[in-house]
Parts: structure tokens; C-alpha cells; sequence
């Protein structure tokens, strides 16, 4: 993130760029909308035996829950264009997720499951890079998958792809569940090493400030 | 969901339904139903830009899949706002199809009329509002050579229609013209006359759109430049609910 100057321990660093920021949390809000409102859609034909708890749907009904859907859908991608467009123009995402290597990321993963592994604010360790690619990835699958799912007809290239509309429910279903499954993850670690939520909200922390921790 | 009379009695074409105001959110920040108000007109203004956006979306050219007749599902499911047991007995002998609108030949149709009609098949996807989709054939009038036969205004904005079973639904004209929007008089695996459950004697197939913009028992059709709105599409259903 910024160069790291060792000399005094109290000063602050950027931590997050005021993009990432931003992006991050008008991302949580829209995805949030996006998962509850689904949950709601879901429960109208569900493709499990089981439905999601009234309490954690968004919408009231299925055409509410549709029109929250459909509503969000477009902060959701435009607040992602704008992090993609910055992540890949703006090398933050050559800086701060790259490289990602098997080597790297079984080291910090033993590392992390005894509890040793060191947490330096700005920097990610290879674990949260492989999380946060994945996690990318799942989102680009998200969308991809749903509007496979809103436009069957004018859009069938993509159900065409993996072999048509009703599989294309699963694909959308298990990328939902993929990104609340890191969602879990997500908030777990930042449970176990809470001086990171600041930081994504001021944008800045103390370099130094290093603790033994799981991220 | 508790409501305030004042707020109920209101009549209002904003409202959707019980619930758009009323989810998780509403809860997590305690916004009461007037702050809820604004939420349902921000959501119904996002639907009438998915409107727009569809419409431009749409191409009467790209034509939805069609399927091999061993692709079918059987039985088909039966959907309607009602149960099975509610399904309109229709007096066929009796029956006609108004014709209304911004149309030049307003005279009514018999079931016999729209038979001498050429017909077109079609084996194609259901997608319901819901989620599920079945796959089912049907067997009518292509609804553009419908619209030359009564005159109609094909530079109007909308096609109505009513129903037996009291459901109402419309489309934009693009979707009516499309090639595969037909006046379904049978279905099944070996076309034969619509089941009542199905719609008899007349129910609108459109694969490019939802299956609630598929009614059923068509009583009347009607060309319109004023929005006609339909019986979920009023509650909050996106209204082009295209595919």
C-alpha cells in the first residue's frame, strides 16, 4: 500500500484506498439486498427441501422480493464495474492479490490454523488472496448466472453454455451459497483480528501495530 | 404485516402489495411504513426502468429455444391465482372474443373463425414467476396475423387482455408482433383443444415472457396506447417480465 516507513511505530498508514472503501461498503449493502431478496425468490419454488427463514428475506413477498432483486442488481454491478475498473487500471489488484501461489498459500494456511500466523495491516497474506480472488470470482458467476436467469431468450447464449435454464438455477444458487459461505469466513476473521474493521472505514492503521493472529 | 387504516384506506397504485417496504431491511432500521413509502416508490420507479431497459433488450428476430417433442413435460403443472377446483366452466357454444381498441374490425370471433386461421406449433420453455419451468406444446393463431385480420394499429403501444377467470394481463406491441406469440387454441403432446385447467378455449403463449403474462380463458383483446396494467403486474410484478 504505501512505502513502508519503519521509523516511528505511532504513525498511520493508508491502509484501504477511499475506492476500495467506498466500493466495499456500498457492495455489502447491495449484495446484501441481493441474498436477502433471493432468499425470497428462492422460497417461492425451492430447489432444496428446506426454505430460508421469513426473518431473513427481503421483500415481504415474492413480487416484492423480485423487485428488490432487480432494483439492487444495478448497484451491485455499477459499484462493481467502478472496483473492477479501478482494480485493474489502478494495479490494486496486481498490488495487493498477486502473486497467488500454491506454495504461498499452503505456507499461510498451516500458518493460520495454529494460530501463527502474523497479520500486517495492508497487506494481504496468500490465504485472503485466494479468498478474495475466489470471492471475485463467485460475484462474476453471480451475475453472469443471473442475468442467464432474468434473460433466457435474449441472453440464451449463456444458458446455452452449461446446458440451459434449469441448470443455470443451480449455477445461481451455488454462487450465492459460495459468497455467504466467504461472507461467514469474512466476518470470522475479522471477529479474531477486529482492529482490521476500522481500517475499512478510516482507511488507515498503524503499520506496526502487529499481532499473532488466524488472517 | 400491520398496517395504520389511514394507510391501507389510501388508495394508492403505489403500493405493492403487503410487503415491499416490510423486509429484513425495514426491521434492521426500524423505518416505519412511511419511510417504507418511499422505499415502494424508489423500487416501482427501478421497475418501470427495467421496463425500458427490456424493451430495448428485446429483438423480435432472436427466437426463444425450441425443444424435441420427448423434452416435454408431463403432466404439464397447472398455475393460476386460484385452485384447480376455481377453474371457469366456459359455455363454448356461447363464447366469443371481443375485439376492441385501436383496431378497424371490432367484430367479435368464434372458436371456428380463429380455427380458419392459419396455426403455428410451438414447442417451448415455460418460466414461471416463481423459479420452475416446464417445457410444453402449443397450437394457435400466430397473435401477428391475428392483429392484420382485425385491423390493428401495430403502432400502439400495448395489447390487452381479459379474462374469464377475471385475470387481466397486457404486452408491449413489439412482443405481440413476435413470431412466436401466438392465440394457443391447443396444447398437449398431440395438440389437442386446450384442457380447462390450460385455459380453454383460448389462452396467449409468449415463450419470451413470464408465465403469468401467458393468461388464460381470453374473453377480450383490446389495442391500447393508455397502459393497461394487469392483475400481478398491478400487485408488483415487473410488468414486461421479459425473458
Amino acid at each position: 500500500m504505501s512505502s513502508s516507513s519503519p521509523a516511528d511505530p505511532r504513525k498511520t498508514i493508508v491502509v484501504h484506498p477511499l475506492v476500495v472503501r467506498l466500493t466495499h461498503w456500498i457492495n455489502a449493502f447491495a449484495l446484501g439486498c441481493m441474498v436477502a431478496s433471493g432468499w425470497q425468490i428462492y422460497n417461492a419454488s425451492p430447489l432444496l427441501p428446506f426454505t430460508f427463514p421469513a426473518w431473513a428475506t427481503l421483500g415481504g413477498w415474492l413480487g416484492g422480493g423480485i423487485a428488490w432483486h432487480l432494483a439492487a442488481m444495478w448497484l451491485l454491478v455499477a459499484n462493481a464495474l467502478i472496483y473492477f475498473a479501478y482494480g485493474l487500471f489502478g494495479r490494486h489488484f496486481r498490488r495487493t492479490l498477486l502473486p497467488i501461489t500454491p506454495g504461498g498459500v499452503w505456507r499461510d494456511l498451516r500458518l493460520a490454523l495454529s494460530f501463527k500466523l502474523q497479520h500486517e495491516l495492508g497487506v494481504y497474506n496468500a490465504v485472503q488472496r485466494l479468498l478474495y480472488l475466489v470471492s471475485l470470482l463467485l460475484g462474476v458467476l453471480a451475475v453472469l448466472s443471473g442475468l442467464a436467469l432474468w434473460k433466457p431468450v435474449q441472453l440464451q447464449v449463456l444458458d446455452d453454455l452449461v446446458g440451459g435454464y434449469p441448470v443455470v438455477r443451480w449455477i445461481h444458487f451455488g454462487a450465492m451459497a459460495g459468497l455467504v459461505g466467504f461472507f461467514v469466513i469474512h466476518i470470522a476473521l475479522v471477529i479474531l483480528v477486529p482492529r482490521t474493521l476500522p481500517s475499512m472505514i478510516t482507511g488507515r492503521g498503524r503499520p506496526h501495530d502487529v499481532t499473532v493472529s488466524e488472517s | 404485516m400491520r398496517k395504520p387504516p389511514e394507510i391501507s384506506n389510501r388508495s394508492r397504485r403505489m403500493l405493492l402489495r403487503s410487503g415491499l417496504s416490510l423486509g429484513a431491511l425495514t426491521m434492521l432500521t426500524g423505518c416505519n411504513l412511511d419511510d417504507g413509502d418511499a422505499v415502494d416508490r424508489v423500487l416501482w420507479a427501478m421497475s418501470r426502468f427495467n421496463d425500458r431497459i427490456q424493451g430495448l433488450l428485446f429483438s423480435r428476430t432472436t427466437l426463444a429455444p425450441v425443444y424435441a417433442a420427448s423434452k416435454l413435460t408431463t403432466p404439464f403443472p397447472f398455475n393460476a391465482y386460484y385452485p384447480m377446483d376455481n377453474v371457469p366452466e366456459i359455455d363454448v357454444d356461447n363464447w366469443k372474443l371481443e375485439v376492441s381498441g385501436l383496431v378497424s374490425d371490432k367484430t367479435a370471433w368464434t372458436l371456428s373463425r380463429l380455427r380458419a386461421l392459419p396455426q403455428e406449433s410451438q414447442i417451448t420453455r415455460l418460466i414461471c414467476v416463481e423459479g420452475w419451468s416446464a417445457i410444453g406444446q402449443w397450437r394457435g393463431v400466430p397473435m401477428r396475423t391475428f392483429l392484420q385480420h382485425i385491423g390493428a394499429d401495430t403502432t400502439a403501444k400495448y395489447v390487452g387482455f381479459k379474462c374469464a377467470d377475471k385475470y387481466f394481463s397486457s404486452m408491449d406491441m413489439q412482443t405481440a408482433l413476435h413470431p412466436q406469440t401466438i392465440l394457443a387454441l391447443d396444447t398437449g403432446p398431440a395438440n389437442e383443444p386446450l384442457p380447462p385447467q390450460y385455459g380453454y378455449p383460448l389462452r396467449i403463449r409468449v415463450p419470451t415472457k413470464l408465465g403469468f403474462k401467458n393468461p388464460k380463458h381470453i374473453a377480450a383483446i383490446y389495442v391500447t396506447n393508455k397502459y393497461p396494467g394487469g392483475y400481478w403486474e398491478d400487485q408488483g410484478y415487473n410488468w414486461f417480465s421479459g425473458s
